[in-house]
């Protein structure tokens, strides 16, 4: 149902003992799309009338064992699991997409980048794919340069995987260079394919290490992530 | 009764922590150290049952939590 003059969507975002970046989320949802957000703790099981759930970024569970393993199984992702299995949108940001690989809600996996460092920069990305609630307002084939951070961003999938979600046009976002080219000297963390960001089968869950939620208003000096939040708006 | 659990990379999933390691070896004089792969190792303390009871337990955690099969092996014993 297109949204009404005067509706609102309404975000949950989803908050694990350790995630950082839900504030930022809430803040751009509310204070720069003015539409409704709200934040969940993991430890609710009932999640009811919301329109698009965020897993934000951060450290949930101080990343004990692996990234994501332990938030996975949290009473929340039971919910956040049967709202994407209805066809809810879902977007994992950085940890959030790595708790989303966890929980086998997307393919693959998030491993120690190749250099064993923490990167804390500004990287350019492709728009792989504009066919996704998320990426609807970029065009295809689109250089937008997002802030990465983190320290487990490497992408891996075994050949038949990365395969499928290649021929699905499954992979929605690729580190590139400032001209597009996605080369290897473009790739921050060994990603296989300079994979940055990818979708599910059904497209409605979207896991991006990059942040777009720090890129999303004029006082930060970039807006290039502003509209992944207005697609999910614009997709209502 | 304790169980120990030993989780690895698959072959194929590259490991700079390993290549990294074999680096510093060979800077203090190891020759001949041709691969290192990290893994890690997890020490259990369980209740007494059956042993075999304790490996079907033991096999339902690496599966769920402490092994992510995408990319890790594991294996274990029970002592």
């Amino acid at each position: 149902m297109p949204l009404q003059k005067g509706d609102f969507m309404k975000f949950g975002i989803v908050v694990f003992p350790g995630s950082n970046c839900d504030h930022d989320c809430y803040h751009v949802v509310r204070n720069v799309l003015g539409q409704e957000a709200e934040y969940i703790w993991h430890k609710d099981k009932e999640i009811n009338g919301f329109d698009c759930l965020i897993l934000p970024g951060g450290f949930s569970y101080g990343d004990y064992l692996r990234t994501g393993a332990i938030a996975k199984f949290s009473p929340v992702m039971n919910s956040v699991r049967e709202f994407a299995d209805k066809g809810g949108f879902v977007i994992g940001i950085c940890n959030g997409f790595q708790i989303l690989v966890e929980a086998g809600l997307l393919p693959g996996a998030l491993m120690r980048n190749r250099d064993l460092k923490f990167i804390c920069e500004s990287r350019y990305i492709r728009v792989e794919s504009s066919d996704t609630p998320f990426t609807r307002l970029y065009k295809k084939g689109e250089v937008v340069k997002f802030p990465i951070a983190h320290a487990d961003g490497n992408y891996f999938a075994d050949d038949e995987t990365l395969k499928r979600i290649q021929d699905n046009g499954q992979i929605v976002f690729r580190y590139c260079d400032a001209d597009g080219e996605v080369a290897e000297e473009a790739n921050p963390n060994g990603s296989l394919l300079n994979i940055a960001g990818i979708c599910n089968e059904k497209r409605n869950v979207l896991g991006i290490m990059p942040h777009p939620e720090r890129c999303a208003e004029n006082i930060l000096g970039n807006t290039d992530g502003k509209r992944v939040f207005e697609s999910i708006i614009n997709s209502f | 009764m304790l169980a120990k659990v030993y989780i690895t990379l698959k072959n194929g999933v590259l490991d700079p922590q390993g290549k990294a390691v074999q680096h510093s070896l060979e800077s203090i004089g190891h020759k001949g150290v041709q691969d290192v792969r990290i893994g890690k190792f997890i020490e259990m303390k369980l209740s007494d049952m059956p042993k075999a009871d304790a490996e079907k337990k033991v096999k339902n955690m690496c599966e769920k939590l402490l092994a992510n099969t995408v990319i890790e092996n594991y294996k274990f014993e029970i002592v």
